[in-house]
């Protein structure tokens, strides 16, 4: 589409091993054309990686894109597209002038790189708003061009740093289908920064967990999920896990039962807690609860109506053991 | 509409009203005594023109030049982390405080005939800058550049660097970045400096007259065309500083409607 530096156009394998001091250390590999999702709490590290992969922030070690190793070239000779948390599409802009901006600045003529960014405006649904201006934008309008902006100069990397963050439930679960549509459709690597486990469980080829700044976890979305290695990674996928000797033990929400007394007979696992917060989730009614560790549970609302279930009450948690699936917790 | 926070209260009122009446008496008391029938004479006078049209014309040059070399400066203030910023940015704060008297004193000193830099530039091509037009402009520009360049820096601040940072992952050179992102985000702001800088170019008087003396037509501007005749005739001076009060508003009026929008 422009022209292009560093090998812009041939797909290419991404090998990273980057720290970013006090941050964020980590080392992976992705094939082109694979979506691999960055996931962690707050303060992880997320958006320290795609920024030093984006040469925004100074990083120790490698991160090679094919032949390139994006750390030795400033940032504006990289390969790679970044959409912002936040977008920061130029408000000064109309719409195609932002797609345009990218192969612009790389020196393709106007009229060409105009047509391309209509082009790319048309296949992203939104052809007819090339004349707005980024606030007479909707959220879900705005992203699409965020992306449109990223991918128009045509980068073998894609990073996308929270992109559906912020947008009306509604608009992000149609845009979070017509993205994963567009992946896959991309033959780039791409990182998908996010919080919300099911852009990752959904988009992504793999999930890389990061917590306090180290890889926690790097696996398939069904192996994070059905076997998380940190009790965020097991938040995130809406599970409870448990360590339990050499054992890692992981139950659904609603598989936990919870009373006021200690509980009778002998289930083998119980906690005794306290309740920190009462949220609507679905149909039921989601507990956390402060225990060693922190769990979550789903009871109906009846039955929080009933056992006063609000933040502060005392409360015992017991799971069957029957509904505990067991893992080993070795290697990562 | 009733405030829901309470009534202001009296405490705060009452300054604000004082300040108020501080501001605007000696304007009304001044266009109350101009005497408007002679307003059309004075302004057929030579020496009046004269004066107007060189605060216009070396107000509009010293705006030019503080908009060429001012916003660079703003720019690497605001974008550039370098040692020394901070004083760097002192110290171009410095002639906002300075008397302008003694701004002239410093300019005679550095570009005088016997100054730092008058003295070889004397040598080399036989110009120096006192008691010239040129003289007035650089005196001009000494004065206004602190605040054009403050407002400019607080303008290009404003801007978030985040699509500085945009604009780098998308290929563009800082200079690129510059031109196409950070100067039309921060354009109202520019704008607004220039106009400020304009207008203390344009009463600009201590620094002139001590740099340039008072020569009609080469370096007597219109403050120093009021200050010169206020001491002959008050009654011309007061009909003169009519024309400038005309003036300043009548341009802050026009730059506002066009560009500036209401704040």
């Amino acid at each position: 589409m422009s022209e292009a530096p560093n090998g812009t156009g041939r797909p290419a394998n991404l090998d990273v091993s980057v720290r970013v001091a006090n941050r964020v250390e980590a080392a992976f590999t992705a094939r082109p054309g694979e979506v691999l999702a960055v996931i962690g709490p707050n303060g992880a590290g997320k958006s320290s990686l795609v920024r030093a992969l984006a040469g925004l922030v100074p990083a120790e070690g490698h991160a090679r894109l094919g032949e390139v190793d994006l750390l030795q070239v400033p940032a504006r000779d990289r390969a790679v597209g970044l959409v912002f948390q936040g977008q920061f599409l130029f408000p000064h802009l109309t719409a195609l002038a932002n797609v345009a901006f990218g192969p612009r600045a790389r020196g393709t003529p106007r009229a060409e790189a105009e047509a391309d960014a209509q082009a790319l405006l048309d296949r992203f649904g939104i052809g007819e708003l090339g004349e707005r201006r980024p606030r007479q934008l909707s959220g879900g309008q705005a992203q699409r061009v965020a992306i449109a902006r990223a991918l128009a100069t045509d980068p073998r990397l894609l990073l996308l740093d929270e992109p559906l963050t912020g947008l009306d439930i509604k608009v992000a679960m149609a845009l979070r289908i017509e993205l994963g549509r567009h992946l896959a459709s991309y033959d780039g690597v791409t990182l998908l920064v996010t919080h919300d486990a099911i852009d990752a469980l959904t988009i992504a080829d793999r999930v890389l967990v990061l917590d306090e700044g180290k890889v926690a976890q790097l696996g398939t979305p069904a192996e994070v999920s059905q076997r998380p290695r940190t009790e965020h990674v097991a938040r995130l996928v809406g599970l409870n896990v448990v360590r339990h000797e050499e054992q890692l033990m992981a139950f659904t929400p609603d598989a936990v039962v919870v009373t006021l007394q200690e509980p009778v007979g002998s289930p083998r696992f119980r906690w005794h807690g306290r309740v920190a917060d009462v949220s609507p989730h679905g149909d039921a009614v989601r507990l956390m609860v402060h225990a060693e560790p922190d769990l979550i549970a789903d009871v109906t609302p009846a039955a929080a109506t009933e056992l006063s279930l609000v933040p502060g009450r005392e409360v015992w948690l017991s799971v069957k053991a029957t509904a505990v699936r067991s893992y080993a917790s070795g290697g990562r | 509409m009733r405030d829901p926070l309470g009534r202001p209260p009296v405490v705060l009122m009452v300054p604000a009203f004082l300040a108020t009446l501080l501001l605007v008496v000696p304007l009304v008391a001044m266009v109350g005594a101009t005497d408007w029938a002679e307003l059309p004479d004075q302004l057929r006078s030579e020496p009046l023109r004269q004066a107007l049209w060189l605060s216009l014309t070396t107000s509009t040059a010293a705006t030019f030049i503080c908009l060429v070399l001012g916003l660079p400066l703003a720019w690497l203030l605001a974008r550039v982390e370098f040692r020394g910023r901070g004083g760097l940015r002192a110290v171009v704060t410095v002639p906002l405080v300075l008397p302008p008297v003694v701004a002239g004193i410093a300019l005679r000193t550095a570009f005088g005939r016997t100054g730092v830099i008058g003295e070889p530039l004397l040598a080399l091509t036989g110009f120096a800058f006192p008691f010239t037009t040129a003289g007035v402009v650089l005196a001009h520009v000494f004065v206004a550049m602190p605040f054009v360049v403050i407002a400019m820096e607080g303008a290009l601040r404003s801007a978030d660097k985040e699509y500085d940072a945009a604009a780098a992952t998308l290929g563009a050179t800082r200079w690129t970045t510059f031109r196409r992102v950070s100067v039309p985000l921060a354009l109202p702001g520019i704008l607004a400096g220039l106009v400020l800088g304009w207008a203390r170019s344009l009463g600009e008087f201590g620094a002139t007259i001590t740099f340039n003396g008072n020569y009609p037509g080469v370096t007597q501007t219109m403050p120093n065309l009021i200050y010169v005749t206020r001491q002959s005739d008050q009654d011309a001076a007061l009909a003169l500083s009519m024309v400038m009060l005309i003036v300043s508003i009548g341009v802050l009026l026009a730059l506002r409607d066009r560009w500036l929008g209401t704040p």
